[in-house]
């Protein structure tokens, strides 16, 4: 790094630097239920990076965790720290809102809302301040192009959102999460209620979406984790087991549970 | 006895309770309907108390000017239902005015914002208030809460609509309440976590999403409280001022279409005109009641199917 970086590096800089997130010896209690075990994770920027592990090991949880979505469940309790761009989410005064905004989130079930098409990647935009209709039309358009729905959806925007198929319904979250301009796009078991097709469409879709965001996927095929993840982590009950580059996790595990895992010995 | 028949008789005894209740409806219908019917067929009735008596102004004595009056007993019978539709009218749209907010208001606050702990206790002690008898609540309003507005709001009638209306809306908002609350907790909690998820606010979230999706379960309530309000009779009989003067203004004295059969079917005299009009109030009570839950029930429907998708 040459001198006149360091002395003033831009902030841009310092952002591809520093991981996206980082998890710091993270411990999580459902009341007296510790669902989380001293993780340490560094998710790295604009790859994808995937959770694998059985159910109810923790990862939709860590994942949750990210942009506390938690906060909304009674009696969560955070031990250790979350840093989101290197600044602590969980810190006293953290702005919910622009972190939020900052790292948005995909449900396993298609989750439109119950309007247009239209409305709900609008919804987004419309809620963080931007009013004018051709602004809108604009986001909308350009949202939905970017998850490949616009045409076959351009002349039907007005219909009800849940009148589509599920494939289309998830792609639309994703437009309406991309309309609101993430930086990291969280997704949990995005494609568990879809059918192999539409799973292999999407999957597509992430790897265009990798150039720009940065994308942590939780997801119990780990066909698919293997498919589409560039880092890969293995959790069970409640501890990150292993976590580093996908094909190393896959092909030589460093772990005598993860060997067990991802051979099928159990899960 | 086999299981069949033990099935089949429980079959059999379910249809005819169900059954009761539609032949129950169909029959009060029938029986009020067959005594109003001589308003519009019997000679005899139609001459003092015809539809034109009902609802066009008339002048007792060629002299007099024409007016809306509803005095049956008086020398010269006058029937004009005007007063009285208005009267209604007035104290529905005073009780819902007063009660709809408050209702949907609480209602939100209870299913988007209020902690469970509070929860508990505003949801029964709102539902409470719907086991008060309504007798209760118009002593409440006539012995009350009547000089209290009066004295507020500087009015010369201690008894007027706003007063009457008020406390018919006291009866109204735990209906609204209820079904408006358990319209907006039915909505499912994905909607509020992807809205969440996108930056929004509580209250962008409760406004923007979960409102509209609750919107058909939230109409209904509206309806139900109508109804309500348009049917209830004690509290109106006694707060109200019970005057059928055609009036406008909430801060006269009212009387309703309810109150004025309440009032009067005890004396009057059995198969007299003004008694065959005491049973077509009834039955307009009953077609308005009926009509407008059916509306409002096709209208749900619509709108219900409108946000699933299934019809565009």
């Amino acid at each position: 790094m040459s001198q006149a970086a360091s002395a003033d590096p831009p902030a841009a800089d310092v952002r591809v630097q520093t991981p996206a997130i980082e998890a710091r010896s993270l411990s999580l209690f459902y009341g007296s239920f510790r669902a989380l075990k001293d993780v340490d994770v560094a998710v790295p920027r604009r790859e994808i990076t995937a959770l694998i592990g059985p159910s109810g090991c923790g990862k939709s949880t860590l994942l949750r965790v990210f942009n506390r979505m938690n906060d909304l469940v009674r009696g969560v309790r955070i031990e250790g720290s979350v840093l989101v761009d290197g600044r602590d989410i969980y810190r006293p005064d953290a702005d919910l809102i622009a972190l939020r905004k900052r790292v948005g989130m995909v449900f396993q079930r298609p989750n439109p809302f119950p309007i247009s098409v239209f409305q709900n990647v609008a919804y987004g935009p419309a809620i963080h301040g931007m009013a004018s209709n051709a602004e809108l039309e604009e986001a909308v358009e350009r949202n939905l192009r970017a998850t490949g729905l616009w045409d076959d959806l351009k002349d039907r925007l007005r219909v009800p959102a849940l009148s589509l198929p599920p494939e289309q319904q998830q792609r639309l979250c994703l437009s309406r999460l991309l309309a609101v301009e993430p930086d990291v796009l969280l997704m949990d078991e995005p494609c568990s209620t879809l059918d192999p097709i539409a799973t292999a469409r999407i999957e597509e879709l992430l790897f265009e979406l990798k150039k720009n965001y940065t994308i942590v996927i939780v997801t119990h095929n780990m066909q698919q984790a293997a498919r589409v993840s560039s880092r890969a982590g293995f959790m069970l009950l409640g501890d990150l087991v292993e976590f580093g580059a996908t094909e190393g996790l896959f092909t030589n595990p460093r772990d005598q549970r993860t060997q067990d895992y991802i051979t099928g010995r159990f899960g | 006895m086999s299981r069949r028949a033990a099935e089949s008789a429980i079959e059999a005894v379910i249809r005819v309770s169900a059954s009761l209740a539609i032949v129950g409806l169909v029959l009060i219908f029938v029986f009020i309907g067959k005594e109003a019917l001589p308003v519009l067929l019997s000679q005899e009735v139609r001459q003092e108390a015809g539809l034109s008596r009902l609802f066009l102004p008339q002048s007792p004595e060629p002299s007099e000017p024409k007016e809306f009056a509803w005095q049956p007993i008086s020398a010269i019978p006058k029937y004009s239902l005007l007063p009285l539709l208005t009267g209604t009218i007035k104290a529905t749209v005073v009780a819902l005015l007063f009660a709809l907010p408050l209702a949907l208001g609480a209602a939100v606050f209870s299913s988007e914002f209020a902690p469970s702990w509070l929860r508990e206790i505003i949801k029964p002690s709102i539902e409470l208030l719907a086991g008060i008898p309504s007798v209760v609540l118009g002593f409440f309003a006539l012995m009350v809460m009547a000089t209290y507005i009066q004295d507020l709001l500087g009015l010369d009638y201690r008894l007027n609509a706003i007063n009457a209306g008020i406390a018919l809306g006291l009866a109204v908002i735990p209906i609204v309440f209820t079904v408006a609350e358990d319209a907006l907790t039915a909505v499912p909690q994905s909607y509020r976590e992807g809205s969440i998820a996108l930056g929004a606010t509580p209250w962008q979230t409760a406004w923007r999403v979960v409102l509209p999706a609750a919107f058909p379960g939230i109409f209904a309530a509206c309806v139900l409280g109508f109804g309500r309000a348009i049917g209830e009779t004690m509290i109106v009989l006694m707060a109200s001022g019970n005057a059928a003067v055609l009036s406008l203004s909430p801060t006269d004295p009212l009387r309703t279409l309810s109150a004025t059969i309440a009032a009067e079917l005890g004396e009057v005299v059995h198969g007299s005109p003004h008694y065959h009009v005491l049973f077509f109030i009834g039955t307009l009570l009953f077609l308005f009641t009926f009509a407008t839950n059916l509306l409002g029930q096709a209208f749900v429907e619509r709108l219900k199917q409108r946000l699933s998708g299934s019809r565009l």
